[in-house]
């Protein structure tokens, strides 16, 4: 016998390469995945206690001499949110609701109302603000953050949190009425 | 009967006049916030292409028919009215709508490494992957049985066949 035997090649792709294509193939199935559950995720949802954010107000619209605006300092109070922008046609459906609202509110202490300016121009959202005669906190949504935390899908949208921090009502779009905020607020304040 | 003075200021006076009238008006020209031509509406476009509002996505900026797009615009135009030069106001930008309004990604070494290093070693997996699969296969028993010191054992057959192909060419 002539022939010599010797160890055949192992045919096919090594462990190792095996490993991180199928780590990077699944990294890239949950990245996708993870895109497309966060485009069919709603609004955040009532009951979900409401993380710290902070508000930047536009001057002269300041809350209590405060330029700014921390949630976590509002415990203990019921806080409107309202997303809203002065290139929003509906947003001037309610507008004048919302600062009749505030004006019935503020004198309780127990309610505070927050208008989120969603990319907008300051120049444009004051225009709007003096339009309407709006007198409660307001300011920029910076790098659009907050907007973007609450998974707005558009203006206006309001959220109204109690007095725990957790999201009680999620309004979208402009309310048609006072007894709409009325019938909220009321029934967190109870 | 003394005769009216109606002597004018003097050269002195005339000239004190003259150093208030001009500090007067390069104090003013100062106090004036700078305020270039009006910008034209290409100089607005080279700045608004590179940038996306938010609420059309898609759509740059210099394009975008809605009524946000045309605030922002707008904006555009008094800042370049200002003075402020293309960087300055892509950054005022990025501080108040975030960086996703940059058509472009931030030049950051990550941004562009990252899809880098994934293809090239994507790539030579797929080298490495091919290379292996085009080797030929074993023998069953897991080895390979190769003889490379003696001729391999032909068939008569064969052989038989090849002589008579010689005679006829």
């Amino acid at each position: 016998m002539t022939e010599s035997s010797i160890p055949a090649p192992r045919r096919g792709v090594p462990i190792w390469a095996q490993i991180i294509i199928w780590a990077f193939l699944v990294g890239l199935l949950a990245i996708v995945a993870m895109g497309l559950s966060r485009a069919q995720q709603g609004t955040v949802q009532p009951g979900q206690v409401i993380d710290n954010f902070t508000l930047p107000l536009f001057s002269g619209y300041d809350l209590g001499g405060k330029s700014e605006i921390h949630l976590q300092d509002l415990r203990g109070k019921v806080v409107v949110i309202n997303f809203w922008a002065s290139w929003c046609k509906p947003c001037e459906q309610e507008a004048a609701e919302l600062q009749q609202a505030w004006t019935e509110y503020e004198p309780t202490g127990q309610v505070v109302f927050l208008g989120v300016d969603y990319v907008d121009t300051e120049p444009e959202a004051r225009v709007y603000l003096k339009k309407f005669g709006i007198t409660f906190a307001n300011g920029p949504d910076l790098a659009t953050r907050i907007s973007q935390y609450f998974r707005i899908k558009g203006v206006p949208e309001t959220y109204f949190v109690d007095q725990e921090g957790v999201l009680q009502y999620v309004q979208v779009g402009p309310f048609t009425s006072m007894d709409q905020i009325r019938a909220q607020v009321d029934a967190l304040l109870k | 009967m003394d005769k009216p003075n109606f002597r004018g200021p003097s050269l002195r006076g005339k000239l004190f006049a003259a150093i208030v009238i001009a500090l007067s008006l390069a104090f003013i020209s100062s106090a004036v916030p700078a305020q270039g031509p009006t910008p034209t509406d290409d100089e607005v476009n080279r700045i608004a292409k590179q940038l996306y509002c938010p609420v059309c996505e898609s759509t740059p900026l210099d394009v975008c028919p809605t009524e946000a797009c045309r605030q922002w615009r707008d904006l555009i135009r008094s800042m370049l009215a200002e003075g402020k030069g293309e960087e300055e106001i892509k950054q005022y930008f990025v501080a108040q709508y975030g960086a996703r309004v940059l058509a472009e990604p931030p030049n950051r070494l990550v941004t562009y490494l990252v899809p880098a290093v994934a293809i090239l070693l994507g790539a030579f997996l797929l080298f490495r992957g091919f290379q292996m699969w085009l080797k030929p296969s074993p023998a069953k028993g897991g080895e390979a049985t190769i003889d490379q010191t003696v001729k391999p054992i032909q068939d008569p057959y064969i052989v038989r066949m090849e002589e008579e192909l010689k005679k006829r060419k």
